[in-house]
């Protein structure tokens, strides 16, 4: 582990695209039916991370799948409690979901509440015949009953901590999971 | 990143962050209402009242479908049928309104003004649905979004505004809005139509048309307020036509790409040509949906930070 200006990176570019790399043959071992297999995103750590994984499912199978994002911010229960309000960002399910095998993909899992949220608006798409949650980082300290079908790393936190999963997609110079204590 | 005020009163003073806060949300907005199951949760439990001094069909009605898709609980009320014809005065009845919890007012109403007045009065956000010539913001905004998603962006945009230029609160808030975010405005119509002085909003004046054409991205053609006849400063509807409808054959003198926009209700044949309006560079019916996204994302921005600003 590597100390760098109060963040300790806990993960580096290469573990996290072994960690996609094992995402998509999980996945393909446990939904059998290409046909309805579908990979939604949640803006924007997680949308970024299912357009990747939908990259390596289409290498593997050499054929092309569904991939849908999703904005949460319209689900959330905590709008009126937050100071600034969030910027509502584009949702886009090009798919039908009805009787699609979903996997929803976000960046770290925390009190649960954006998944949560999330499961309320892909059900407003339709019924799906499954939803699988697939998370790069779990933090523990739920607040709702929500468990990951596939996790990349569990990592033991404090609700002092954040946890980043930084990007290049979002300009930054490397793949990286960094943990910071706020003060 | 939010809106300053607590009311949307006009265009005049919006920053072009803000107006582009607006802009960006609104954009969210549209894929909402091109779902199968148009509607989401986040205005639960929010009540919103409609309030028409004026008649109106498509804001009025635009607001309702917002309200609805965000799943607010809209109420309607127009003028007749009110306690208005017994003599309430405005006040009156919002400060009732207010008393029954509404969390936003939507406001049409023939005097200039007064959305600010009770909003200066009311705890609840208002919106101005149009207040006589003054300002009718929600129109501008989803006006620029109609520019901005057809040609990119409103920065260096060249957009001609056509007719009563005098008395339209459509011309102002628009001139107020595209001036803000970068655009190159110019007003055209009869001198008579044309404010002295305008020039000091930031915009050109031209009284002739067809010079002006050629130049446009995107024409916004003004309606002619008929209902104002004997009170409008023009010698014939013939001559205004003649000199400034929107023909097919003027239309040949603009870009090929240009946008051909009109707030409705349109008189067909005296400011705009039906063929051009119904024509492939009419963009007429895409502001319309652009409007119930952009009054979705005002609700969004106004009401959904209600019982923040209530708590604290």
């Amino acid at each position: 582990m590597t100390k760098a200006s109060g963040q300790q990176i806990i993960m580096n570019a290469k573990e996290l695209d072994r960690i996609l790399s094992r995402f998509a043959y999980e996945i393909l071992e446990r939904f059998t039916n290409r046909e309805t297999l579908a990979v939604v995103g949640i803006q924007t750590g997680g949308a970024h991370l299912a357009r990747r994984l939908v990259q390596k499912l289409e290498v593997l199978e050499k054929r092309s799948f569904d991939l849908g994002i999703l904005d949460i911010t319209l689900y959330r229960d905590d709008l009126a409690l937050e100071k600034n309000q969030p910027i509502v960002r584009k949702t886009d399910i090009p798919f039908k979901v009805t009787q699609k095998e979903i996997v929803l993909v976000d960046d770290v899992l925390y009190t649960g509440r954006t998944v949560r949220a999330a499961l309320d608006a892909l059900i407003d798409f339709g019924r799906p015949r499954v939803i699988a949650l697939a998370v790069v980082v779990d933090r523990g300290l739920r607040e709702f009953p929500i468990r990951p079908d596939f996790i990349g790393k569990t990592i033991q936190t404090v609700p002092e901590e954040t946890v980043r999963v930084k990007l290049v997609e979002e300009g930054e110079a490397s793949d990286r999971v960094v943990i910071m204590r706020r003060d | 990143m939010q809106l300053r005020s607590k009311d949307l009163l006009g265009i005049e003073g919006l920053t072009e962050q803000e107006i582009t806060l607006i802009l960006d949300t609104a954009d969210s907005f549209r894929e909402v209402s091109e779902r199968s199951i148009k509607k989401v949760p986040t205005l639960r439990g929010r009540t919103i009242i409609n309030f028409f001094h004026e008649p109106s069909t498509r804001t009025r009605i635009s607001f309702e479908i917002a309200a609805k898709r965000m799943s607010a609980d809209g109420i309607n009320f127009t003028k007749s049928g009110s306690s208005f014809s017994k003599g309430e005065t405005l006040l009156d009845t919002v400060l009732n309104l207010q008393a029954m919890q509404a969390d936003l007012i939507v406001i049409r109403h023939a005097v200039p003004g007064a959305p600010g007045l009770i909003a200066r009065h009311l705890d609840a956000s208002v919106i101005n649905a149009g207040d006589g010539p003054h300002e009718h913001p929600t129109q501008a905004l989803l006006d620029m979004l109609t520019i901005r998603r057809n040609l990119g962006s409103l920065k260096g945009k060249t957009v001609v505004i056509v007719g009563d230029i005098a008395f339209s609160r459509v011309a102002r808030s628009n001139i107020h809005g595209l001036v803000t975010m970068g655009a190159r405005v110019i007003v055209a119509g009869p001198p008579t139509l044309i404010p002295m002085g305008i020039e000091r909003l930031g915009v050109e004046v031209s009284y002739d048309l067809d010079r002006v054409i050629p130049e446009a991205d995107a024409i916004m053609i003004l309606r002619i307020q008929l209902e104002r006849q004997g009170k409008i400063f023009l010698p014939s509807l013939r001559e205004y036509s003649r000199l400034y409808c929107l023909t097919a054959d003027r239309l040949r003198q603009a870009r090929r790409d240009v946008l051909v926009m009109h707030p409705g209700p349109i008189n067909r044949g005296i400011e705009i040509d039906p063929r051009v309006a119904d024509g492939d560079r009419s963009v007429i019916l895409d502001q319309v949906a652009n409007g119930v996204a952009v009054r979705m994302a005002l609700l969004f921005l106004l009401a959904g930070r209600k019982e923040m600003t209530m708590n604290q």
